[in-house]
């Protein structure tokens, strides 16, 4: 076993191990924080193979801001830990049955009779002065410029799409609607009543109570 | 000295007239004034008229050759292209002078009688408007543009019969007319469609020179029925004649047309547009010619029609409707001619019935005006000392009609008579017994009128004063050609070669009954002076005299025959049953039909089965299928994953 | 040296729990994103190693635009998820089945 091997063998397992507990953990938080570890090992994988940068994109992107995202959400909405659990054990085994279906055909179909070594040897060392990020980028800045570019629109419209989605208008300010002051009429605020006139004073009647003090 | 664009553009100018005419009372009326309205449409239709004499002078008498000519193209499709176009030949312009002279009459005629009615510039609209289509029926060079014309002419009628759309009887006999019109319509269309699937043109010349190839071919009508193709085109053809010209059973509508306003019912109903079946089969001679089985037909209808309708105006007690059965009597004469091959004389009876019979019909307009609208004859008599120039022009209109030597029915009638005899198409005795007893029945009917109104006692109250003066000059205008029409006329239009309709008549040597005719006629007047010698004459006479005896001098007579002869005389009031056929089996069948249709077909199959059906089945359905849609996200994503697995475990373990 | 199929098995294995943790979660839509998160991954996984042995970098560059589109799914994801709450009051998956039939 080569210390390739053993890199690989201990960041798969890692990250394995990470993501289950994403699954299965009731707490939130905790799964969340697991992703960053699975994240993490996974990023390591690719390191393995030769994508420097789409690695480290990985852990600055994904690790440092999507998945905070992630936990903020999180903590900002008050999820009720201990429901969490509920029906977990009732659906398990459907679930891990299906999974074990889907991961063992999977398996079957890439398994190392299609895919091994024999059949797909791994490519020659890079030559010296191999830089990957140089290798993408040419790539990336001539024939995928257009995709590119939409892709910069694309996160502008999902920036747009989320602040309009999460912002909250502020409700209780008064303001003040300058136009429609100015256009106010007489008619709108003044309201002529006519009122019957002071009945004639009988002076055989009765002093009223209340225009006599007692 | 004509040059063709001229005639061309003359025919154009001639039909667009009208037409203008119509435009401008029936858009502009209420602007210009009720006199303005009627100057207009009397000068462009007397203009019209001008140029159709000049087009009559420069084709029949002057000679020259018939001209065609495309003036706009209509439709184009594929190989077929249905222009408007005219056709000016000797038939043509005949017809063009008929219906243009007795058009201006009527125009002229309308200020009278319509004086005093709200619809003024309504009416000179839809009269000029007729004029119009009836020019274009008659001046077209195929069939399209003829059935562009006919039914131009029938929507007119429509329009006309229910002028009065206030009064109920108008507003039925304009619908009765329509329906009548539309079932002949469909017979029309059909021989259209036959015509241009065999001939693949519609122009005349075109089919008419196509004749010969089409001859043997046969068309099935029926699983293991087949009929010459000429054959079903002609009947087909004569169906749609036969609505428009009133023959049995098709002629309903004609007495119901007397709803509306009399110039219409001269006009349309008795000199122009009831003829345009007779007109047509005309034309179409060269196609007819071809079909002994639809000359026999029009034979035989034409014959039945003339004998039992002139029956029905014996007992007839309104005055129109009398010269209304009269009309039909006198079409079937005409299509007997027809049958017996003798298009010429068909053609010159419709000529001298469109003077007389219009005639006629404004000389009882004359008197129904006179006696304010009133149109039974029982409440008429009398008349004569105070409206002598009407008594004349009826009397005269009545002499021609009742075929009396020497007037113009005369002529015409006695040579259809003597065409029938010796005529060689299968029912030619059946139609001549007819015509015959017509001769008898036709002097009977129209004296009878004559002196119901005219004569005896003054059964009217209330002054009686002569027309105005635009009612009587059409009255005379006419007169002069219903006594003269005849004896000029005879020769040119018969015995002269060439005829005066020249080639526009195509008929087989073995049907050539008017050469046969000819060895003995020796001029028109040697054949009135020889009258005396012939049965028709006498059959008149007689039946002057019959009418004389029963109505004047012995009217006990007359009901003791009504009591003698009462089934018969039943007969005749209910029409033979038609109308009452046409109410029970028509009628209440296609309502009995629609009620099927409405309670099985369509509330029980379409909205029981098929829309409240097809309803219920999807709310049935979606009830079900509701409790698939939980709500739930993981319920979506499972079936999902389930989907994934399935498609995952074909594409893994089915290789 | 590491196979091809072993980076894609740990890949498959990734992808299984991804799906086991959207079936059994009922509680959380957070968890249920994060569990897409994990399914994502497997598949960028799954191009960067394909890429890597066929020796063409156009597989790194798709992964590239992936986390972009991931990243913009996550934002506005969580956004709705915060106007859910508020209006509703909850996150709990089987309290939300306004789609119901």
């Amino acid at each position: 076993m080569t210390i390739l091997q053993m890199i690989f063998y201990l960041f798969s397992a890692v990250a394995i191990a990470s993501a289950l507990f994403v699954v299965a953990s009731n707490n939130p938080v905790r799964g969340a924080l697991s992703l960053v570890l699975t994240f993490f090992a996974m990023a390591g994988v690719w390191l393995l193979l030769h994508a420097e940068f789409l690695a480290l994109i990985l852990v600055l992107v994904y690790v440092g801001a999507v998945m905070t995202l992630f936990l903020f959400v999180v903590m900002m909405l008050r999820v009720n830990v201990l429901s969490a659990r509920e029906g977990f054990v009732r659906y398990l085994p459907f679930a891990v049955l299906l999974a074990l279906i889907i991961i063992g055909l999977t398996i079957i179909a890439v398994g190392p009779k299609q895919f091994g070594l024999t059949s797909m040897p791994a490519p020659a060392a890079e030559v010296a002065g191999y830089n990957n990020l140089a290798d993408l980028g040419m790539v990336l800045y001539t024939q995928y410029a257009y995709p590119f570019e939409i892709s910069a629109v694309l996160l502008l419209t999902a920036i747009v799409a989320a602040i309009s989605l999460t912002h909250r208008l502020p409700t209780r300010r008064k303001n003040q609607i300058v136009s429609k002051q100015i256009a106010v009429k007489r008619a709108d605020r003044v309201k002529l009543i006519a009122m019957p006139s002071v009945k004639k004073i009988n002076l055989s009647d009765k002093p009223s109570e209340a225009g006599e003090p007692s | 000295m004509y040059v063709e664009i001229n005639l061309l553009s003359i025919a154009v100018v001639l039909f667009l007239l009208p037409l203008a005419g119509a435009l401008i009372a029936g858009l502009f009326g209420k602007q210009i004034g009720r006199s303005a309205t009627h100057w207009v449409a009397i000068t462009l239709v007397g203009c019209s008229f001008l140029l159709s004499c000049y087009l009559f002078a420069a084709i029949v008498l002057l000679g020259h050759p018939p001209v065609e000519g495309v003036i706009y193209n209509w439709v184009t499709t594929g190989n077929y292209h249905f222009d408007v176009a005219i056709l000016l030949d000797h038939l043509s312009v005949t017809m063009l002078f008929i219906v243009n002279f007795v058009s201006f009459m009527v125009h002229i005629y309308t200020v009278g009688y319509m004086a005093d009615d709200p619809g003024y510039q309504r009416f000179f609209s839809y009269v000029s408007l007729f004029t119009f289509s009836m020019l274009i029926l008659v001046l077209a060079n195929n069939f399209l543009l003829l059935f562009f014309g006919w039914e131009g002419v029938g929507l007119v009628s429509y329009l006309l019969i229910g002028f009065w759309f206030k009064r109920d009887s108008a507003v039925d006999g304009g619908l009765k007319a329509f329906i009548a019109n539309r079932i002949g319509d469909v017979g029309f269309v059909l021989a259209i469609a036959a015509v241009l699937t065999y001939f693949n043109s519609l122009d005349y010349h075109t089919v008419f020179n196509h004749v010969p190839a089409v001859l043997g071919q046969t068309i099935r009508i029926l699983p293991h029925i087949h009929a010459h193709v000429i054959t079903v085109i002609c009947v087909l053809l004569f169906i749609g004649a036969m609505a428009k010209s009133a023959q049995i059973p098709l002629h309903v509508w004609l007495p119901e047309s007397m709803e509306g306003p009399t110039p219409i019912s001269a006009l349309i109903h008795a000199a122009t547009m009831v003829t345009a079946g007779i007109y047509m089969v005309a034309r179409m001679s060269p196609l007819f010619e071809y079909s002994p089985a639809a000359l026999s037909l029009v034979l035989i209808l034409g014959a039945t029609t003339c004998l039992f309708m002139g029956f029905l105006a014996v007992v007839q007690q309104d005055i129109k409707r009398v010269i209304a059965y009269s009309t039909i009597s006198q079409l079937g004469y005409m299509a007997v001619a027809l049958g017996a091959s003798a298009y010429d004389v068909a053609i010159f009876h419709l000529m001298t019935h469109a003077f007389f019979k219009a005639l006629l019909f404004l000389a009882a307009g004359s008197v129904i005006i006179a006696l304010h609208h009133e149109q039974d004859m029982r409440k008429m008599g009398g008349l004569a000392p105070y409206m002598p120039i009407t008594y004349l022009t009826f009397a005269i209109g009545a002499l021609a009609l009742a075929a009396i030597p020497p007037f113009a029915g005369f002529y015409s009638k006695d040579a259809i008579i003597e065409a029938v005899h010796l005529s060689t198409t299968p029912g030619a005795h059946y139609a001549y017994l007819c015509v015959l007893a017509g001769a008898f029945v036709t002097p009977l009917y129209i004296f009878r009128a004559l002196f119901l109104t005219f004569h005896g006692k003054k059964r009217h109250e209330g002054a009686v004063n002569e027309s105005p003066w635009v009612v009587l000059v059409p009255l005379i205008a006419l007169a002069i050609p219903s006594i003269i029409a005849g004896g000029m006329l005879i020769g040119p239009m018969l015995f002269s070669t060439p005829h005066l309709l020249g080639d526009s008549i195509f008929v087989l040597p073995q049907h050539d009954v008017l050469t046969a005719w000819a060895v003995d006629y020796k001029g028109a007047q040697t054949m009135a002076l020889d009258a005396s010698h012939t049965l028709p004459f006498w059959l008149a006479v007689s039946g002057i005299a019959a009418a004389w005896i029963f109505n004047m001098a012995r009217p006990e007579w007359s009901d003791m025959l009504k009591k003698r002869f009462s089934w018969f005389y039943e007969i005749l009031i209910d029409k033979y049953g038609f109308d009452k056929f046409n109410q029970v089996v028509v009628v209440q069948g296609t309502r009995r039909l629609g009620e099927f249709f409405y309670k099985v077909c369509d509330l029980m199959m379409i909205d029981g089965i098929f829309v409240n059906g097809s309803g219920r089945f999807i709310r049935l359905f979606a009830r079900v299928g509701r409790h698939l849609q939980t709500g739930y996200i993981y319920h979506y994503a499972l079936a999902m994953l389930l989907g994934l697995a399935v498609l995952l475990g074909w594409f893994v373990l089915g290789f | 040296m590491i196979s091809l199929s072993d980076f894609l098995i740990v890949a498959a294995i990734l992808f299984g729990i991804g799906i086991a943790g959207i079936i059994i979660n009922r509680k959380n839509i957070i968890v249920l994103l994060m569990s897409i998160e994990l399914m994502l991954l497997a598949v960028n996984t799954n191009f960067i190693a394909f890429s890597y042995f066929l020796g063409n970098n156009v597989g790194q560059l798709f992964v590239f635009f992936i986390l972009t589109v991931a990243a913009a799914e996550a934002a506005i994801g969580l956004a709705i998820m915060m106007v859910l709450f508020r209006k509703s009051g909850t996150i709990e998956v089987n309290k939300l089945d306004l789609l119901k039939g």
